[in-house]
């Protein structure tokens, strides 16, 4: 458990960021507005407001946050939630005044320099939580009663290898069973739930017989006791629970993290909109409350909160997370933008529109619906095992009756010695087998900032043996990059540079870096640089030239034919005042390890294919790049389902790797999906495993770790059927007493799960992942 | 034996009041934040502020 309270590697920063280390403002602070929308009326008087921080790293972290937001007028109190990543604020009054006191303590917290976003808490509040505590209760009352019987039955074992006089020995069975009794009732309900609707829905699970052996044990001993004899199982069956509540409260830890991980990664990018009202004023409001007719301003650099036409102007739309097309769109006036894009060019206004059936989005939750129905439910391994072995272990039970019968004992005798055949079978091992892994597992990618998001991906992904990447944003970073830096002179780049500095546009950042590691000076001083929305950037030299930055009508040269650009890239012009003008281009850029990941998974013999919804053109070079042979391009959402359904059927276990909001629908209908963090809320949510930071070696690590347990969970099965193979005939024979019951079952637990710890250690640790 | 009456009971006691403590702490929230927990014991916001080392910003 100790390696489960380390954080997630972020890549962030060693340590939480302060206000005076000059940390840059890569994600404007000013976004951050609108917290006013999330503030929720509390009971009992004042509001509430929970915010997500994504870089809360340490114990400073803790106490930095509480204080900072205290201090801010208005705040009454606030809590840090270390385990989630997040915060709740206490406000003071109501309504206006508690707005303003939450947007003042979220640009106080984002000037100490934490990314913080507020999140409607009713929104993500899981059934995790409840789960976790009625987990809790009944493993501390398995406990309690556990270490009580066991003292009581230690005393009677040692009794009866001494001399212990029967009246004693009746009065410690009758506490065991005051003591065991209710505390089986209550503590064993979660499987009693679980087993009651595997049986409703004609199905079997591995909880029906657990439930079985510890209520014929528990019954079993009672009748026992009554008679005071000496074959009393209490203490068996409440251990037992015990230990596989532990499995239970494990398991559902490691998920509910990765689950509240995934969570705040979309609640970091929920953002307000602002509405404009009928008199011009703008407020901030929660993207939810958009309706129909609203107007909405969007920021250059922001994302666009809802569907709707633009309503007057020009846009350049950055769409490359809704179809994959890495070159910024223009819309005129009227036209259809989507939630999701991105406005690259001045800030605009758009009216909002109800969703449009024949859109692209409409047609894209089509297909995830029917991608989601036609998906088989995929049948757990713990549970295929469980088919097989809990008629077994029951027909052995009534074998034994019988058998003892027809031998000629007692009918009390044989019932007994079938009863300890039950119990001896139950599946405590087998039962721990699974989760065991999946623990040491979950928490090992969980480390690695990877998430799982659904409880059987690790199965799923251990079977892949065909990985479908989608490109932009994937493959990519989804980053411009210069590309043929050395066809431009350096003082020229250095020039255009000084200009974009001015500018937060995509390409002028992308310009910037270009020329961070240029050692040249400007050939011109530049006087003042003054920014032509949608078009570019103008500045003054000292000497009286003007200079232009921006598109090619803007800033390109006049009397040059327009050529072909090729369409693979963007591309940006430096106009220098004498009729001369320079091209930077830009494309995409590959992420660094994306060519050995994608070698690395072909060494493996794991077939690569490449499915974008990006132009021939664009795709070409990078499958090439890549060695991608199988590569797709312009192809539709359904056509990307069409691809990966044909590859089914052909057998094939299928990784599909997408972020953007036209992967969803494949996401949904592979057999297993990953998406990266910065992929769209729809994809995140369709993908089983989320990945953070920049590196794509998460997807083979992933498989890795998925093969590796899959092999202890066998390892872990074949150890706890060979404890039953020695364990049944002595149980048939009549040979088990409750002593020899309680350590064998006890033992076998503790094996399969100190092998299962080995996943968190042992070789292969780091391998993957330098 | 007549003194297991006696033992066993007040033992069964004992363990009875950690268990409502258990579930009490439970309850209050004490098992919500558990990282947390572990890393709140390094602050000394509980000191009074003379006994108070020196902050160090990093």
């Amino acid at each position: 458990m100790a390696g489960l309270t380390e954080g997630i590697e972020t890549g962030l920063g060693s340590c939480c960021p302060t206000g005076d280390d000059g940390r840059l403002p890569d994600a404007p602070v000013a976004a951050v507005a609108g917290a006013e929308a999330f503030v929720r009326p509390r009971e009992g008087g004042g509001a509430t407001l929970n915010l997500a921080v994504e870089n809360m790293t340490c114990a400073a972290c803790i106490h930095d946050i509480e204080a900072t937001a205290r201090a801010v007028p208005g705040v009454a109190q606030a809590r840090v939630n270390y385990t989630n990543r997040r915060v709740t604020l206490t406000l003071d009054g109501a309504g206006g005044s508690a707005g303003e006191a939450a947007d003042a303590a979220v640009a106080a917290l984002a000037g100490r320099g934490y990314r913080v976003r507020p999140f409607d808490a009713a929104a993500l509040t899981s059934a995790d939580e409840g789960e976790m505590r009625t987990l809790l209760r009944a493993l501390g009352v398995a406990g309690f009663a556990a270490a009580n019987v066991m003292l009581l039955s230690v005393a009677v074992w040692s009794g009866q290898a001494s001399d212990m006089d029967p009246a004693t020995q009746a009065f410690f069975h009758w506490m065991s069973a005051l003591i065991a009794l209710p505390a089986i009732a209550y503590a064993g309900l979660p499987f009693y739930r679980s087993a009651w609707a595997a049986l409703k829905g004609r199905r079997l699970n591995m909880d029906v017989p657990i439930s079985l052996a510890v209520i014929v044990a528990g019954g079993m001993s009672l009748v026992q006791t009554l008679l005071e004899r000496e074959h009393v199982y209490f203490d068996a069956s409440i251990t037992l629970l015990f230990f596989l509540l532990l499995g239970r409260v494990l398991d559902t830890r490691v998920r509910a993290r990765a689950r509240t991980a995934a969570q705040n990664l979309l609640a970091l990018r929920s953002r307000a909109a602002t509405r404009i009202a009928a008199d011009g004023t703008a407020r901030h409001v929660a993207v939810e409350e958009l309706r129909p007719g609203d107007r909405v301003m969007v920021a250059a650099g922001e994302r666009i909160p809802a569907d709707g036409t633009l309503a007057a102007g020009e846009a350049l739309i950055d769409t490359s997370l809704i179809t994959g097309e890495s070159v910024p769109r223009r819309t005129v006036a009227g036209g259809m933008v989507h939630a999701g894009t991105m406005n690259l060019g001045a800030a605009l206004t758009l009216e909002v529109t109800a969703r449009d059936d024949r859109s692209l989005l409409a047609e894209i939750a089509r297909l995830m619906e029917n991608a989601e129905q036609g998906r088989a439910a995929y049948v757990r391994l713990a549970d295929r095992v469980a088919r097989a072995y809990a008629p077994v272990v029951h027909v052995l039970g009534a074998v034994t009756l019988a058998g003892w019968l027809i031998a000629g004992a007692g009918v009390e005798d044989a019932m007994m010695i079938a009863v300890a055949v039950l119990i001896v079978t139950c599946p405590c091992a087998l039962a721990l087998a699974v989760p065991a892994v999946q623990v040491a597992a979950g928490g090992r990618l969980f480390r690695r900032g990877v998430l799982l998001t659904s409880g059987d991906a690790l199965e799923r992904l251990a079977e892949v043996d065909t990985v479908v990447f989608d490109k932009t944003g994937t493959l990519t970073t989804g980053e411009l990059e210069l590309v043929a830096a050395d066809e431009v002179a350096p003082a020229d780049l250095a020039l255009a540079a000084r200009l974009a500095a001015a500018s937060t546009h995509p390409l002028s950042r992308a310009l910037v870096a270009a020329a961070r590691g240029v050692e040249a000076t400007p050939p011109y001083a530049i006087a003042a640089v003054e920014e032509v929305p949608g078009k570019g950037l103008v500045a003054q030299t000292a000497c009286g030239r003007t200079l232009r930055l921006g598109q090619r009508s803007f800033a390109g040269p006049r009397l040059v034919a327009a050529e072909a650009t090729g369409g693979t890239e963007s591309e940006i012009w430096l106009g220098l005042g004498d009729g001369r003008a320079v091209r930077f281009r830009f494309a995409d850029r590959l992420r660094d390890d994306a060519r050995g990941v994608v070698q690395g998974l072909m060494h493996q013999g794991v077939r690569v294919l490449l499915l974008s919804g990006d132009r021939p053109e664009a795709v070409r070079p990078v499958a090439d790049m890549l060695g991608i042979a199988d590569a797709g391009a312009g192809l539709s959402p359904a056509e990307k389902i069409a691809r990966i359904a044909e590859l089914k059927a052909g057998g094939h276990k299928v990784l599909m790797v997408g972020d953007g909001l036209n992967d969803a629908p494949a996401l949904a209908s592979a057999d297993v999906s990953m998406s990266p963090s910065s992929a769209s809320d729809l994809a995140q949510t369709a993908a089983d495993i989320i990945f953070m930071g920049d590196k794509l070696a998460a997807v083979p690590e992933a498989m890795e770790v998925a093969r590796r347990s899959r092999r202890l969970v066998w390892q872990n099965i074949a150890l706890s059927f060979g404890y039953n193979a020695v364990a049944i005939p002595l149980a048939m024979a009549g040979f088990v007493t409750p002593l020899i019951a309680a350590v064998a079952m006890s033992s076998s637990s503790v094996c399969v799960t100190l092998n299962a710890l080995r996943l968190a250690g042992g070789p292969g640790k780091g391998k993957t992942a330098a | 034996m007549s003194i297991l009456l006696i033992l066993v009971p007040i033992a069964l006691f004992l363990g009875l009041l950690g268990l409502a403590a258990f579930l009490w702490s439970l309850k209050s929230g004490q098992y919500d934040d558990l990282d947390g927990a572990a890393r709140r014991i390094l602050e000394d916001d509980d000191l009074p502020e003379e006994q108070r080392p020196p902050r160090q910003d990093r």
